[in-house]
């Protein structure tokens, strides 16, 4: 099984709140992370698919065509927009990196061509922070 | 030959911005900033590097106690702009467009009155990886 990664960026402003709670209480669960007029992060996306090398061409798939596959899915609704309001995917769910991963697999899954998986979805929301999802 | 030396800090503060002209429209505004012109914001990661240069002093070995340099830029530039929304939670850019360049001035002159003058002070600002500006150039 061979396995290969590309990277691609975004960025873009967020808040962590949840509607159902006083500001009070996001603030004392989220901390500045709750700021009403959002912050924002350079995030960086590794997307790394697995399966078999073709034996005409020795590739996975060609980088290039995973790139344009992850730029016109993810990174085209995402980059320089505001993740709470501009994204109809993430319209009813919290903006945390962790739902941000599972909702960029999904996006992702159904595009890829036959015969190459999605493995992980891998997301720096800062050079100290990072998540990874594998699927359910 | 002065032995001057140059000490740094590195920083970093997490923001959102938009980059917009009030007096234009909106077409206006996108074909001059593109997607940074987003009326509901975007961000960044910003990583700020704060270089004093200066003798270092013959007792201590310091240009700068850098842990004062951080406090210092913690409490004159971080508190201000980490997790924030530099257009509407500052008062520095509600006429002043927050572009790297116009923010890397702004916190300039928040640090300089607070580093002594016999050092001069010089501020790097990265919005990205591949975008960073400095001031004085």
């Amino acid at each position: 099984m061979l396995f290969l990664t590309r990277a691609e960026h975004f960025n873009a402003a967020h808040k962590l709140f949840h509607p159902g709670w006083s500001q009070e209480k996001n603030e004392q669960v989220f901390g500045p992370c709750a700021n009403e007029n959002w912050h924002g992060h350079n995030y960086d996306l590794f997307v790394t698919v697995k399966g078999q090398a073709d034996p005409e061409t020795g590739m996975l798939i060609d980088a290039k065509k995973l790139s344009g596959i992850i730029r016109e899915r993810v990174i085209e609704g995402l980059d320089h927009k505001n993740l709470n309001l501009d994204v109809p995917y993430l319209k009813d769910k919290l903006c945390s990196a962790e739902n941000l991963t599972v909702a960029i697999w999904q996006q992702l899954e159904p595009h890829l061509p036959a015969g190459v998986q999605l493995h992980c979805i891998k997301l720096n929301e800062t050079p100290r922070i990072h998540v990874e999802y594998f699927g359910s | 030959m002065e032995n001057k030396v140059s000490v740094f800090r590195r920083e970093h503060f997490n923001a959102a911005h938009r980059l917009f002209v009030a007096e234009w429209d909106d077409d206006k505004n996108q074909e001059v900033f593109g997607k940074c012109s987003n009326p509901n914001y975007h961000g960044h990661n910003y990583d700020l590097e704060v270089k004093i240069t200066g003798i270092p002093d013959p007792k201590t070995g310091y240009v700068i106690d850098l842990k004062k340099l951080s406090n210092i830029i913690r409490s004159q530039v971080l508190e201000q702009f980490d997790h924030r929304n530099l257009n509407l939670d500052t008062p520095f850019f509600r006429e002043l467009n927050p572009t790297a360049e116009n923010i890397a001035v702004v916190i300039y002159g928040l640090l300089r009155k607070h580093i002594s003058p016999a050092l001069d002070l010089r501020v790097r600002l990265y919005e990205t990886d591949r975008n960073f500006v400095e001031y004085p150039a």
